[in-house]
């Protein structure tokens, strides 16, 4: 499926500001097996996106659960918690 | 064409420019609640010469404008603006400005204070401070999860680890 991923904050410095993807998940289109996908593609991406750190992830410009499905050409996000105000 | 209630900018803004905007010509309003978030020059721990702040175009704006949505539903609110600066902004600087209009003040104090604590935990802005040792990304705070929940919002933002921060609210 075709996505476009975003990384923002200390996961763009790490990873760059993302861009368009074409993932075959592997077992279910989820944001949680995204994450686990794109943690094979680098060391910096294992690191980052290590299961332990606190990653917030948004599917089409909205806070989701990792379990949410993810559609063909969905905008995905994975950033750190906001700290706005 | 009328001026969108959330703004994100570089720019500063001026409060009362805005509260008189907010009111317009309108005599149904009874109170106007304002909160101003500003840059704190230190934290506990460090001196901070800057603060820069990003965000995540779109859905900041997106956000915002449901987090208004549903304190006209919850507060009776009337009116509301919300402006939120990004980029590099110097200690004594304005961050940001939730303004809320109401017929009475319970409703304009409860509907500001619904909003701040909404954007702290679920508005997709990153501080990061410039401080002596360097730059760093300021942690959230598990105590803005729980200024949330008591709004009944469910809120998980904050990782494990109490964080520091030098700004706003």
């Amino acid at each position: 499926m075709k996505l476009t991923l975003k990384y923002f904050a200390s996961l763009r410095e790490t990873l760059g500001a993302g861009g368009p993807i074409d993932w075959t998940p592997d077992p279910e289109p989820t944001a949680a097996a995204l994450r686990a996908w794109l943690r094979t593609q680098s060391d910096a991406h294992a690191q980052a996106l290590a299961p332990g750190r606190a990653v917030r992830v948004a599917i089409d410009q909205a806070l989701a659960d990792e379990s949410a499905p993810l559609r063909d050409g969905a905008e995905v996000a994975f950033f750190p918690p906001v700290t706005g105000g | 064409m009328p001026t969108p209630r959330v703004r994100i900018q570089e720019a500063d803004f001026d409060v009362g420019t805005e509260l008189a905007a907010l009111q317009g010509d309108r005599t149904d309003i009874g109170a106007v609640a304002t909160f101003t978030g500003l840059v704190r020059g230190h934290t506990r721990e460090d001196d901070i010469s800057a603060l820069t702040l990003e965000h995540y175009p779109g859905m900041t704006e997106r956000a915002i404008e449901a987090m208004i949505v549903e304190a006209e539903g919850r507060f009776g609110v009337q009116a509301a603006l919300v402006i939120h600066r990004v980029g590099r902004l110097l200690p004594g600087e304005r961050i940001v400005l939730v303004a809320v209009a109401a017929s009475h003040r319970r409703e304009a104090f409860q509907g500001c204070e619904f909003l701040m604590d909404y954007l702290k935990t679920h508005a997709p802005f990153w501080k990061k401070e410039t401080t002596p040792g360097g730059e760093r990304w300021v942690d959230a705070r598990v105590a803005d999860d729980e200024a949330s929940r008591r709004w009944g919002l469910a809120s998980a933002n904050a990782g494990s680890g109490q964080g520091t921060e030098s700004g706003g609210g």
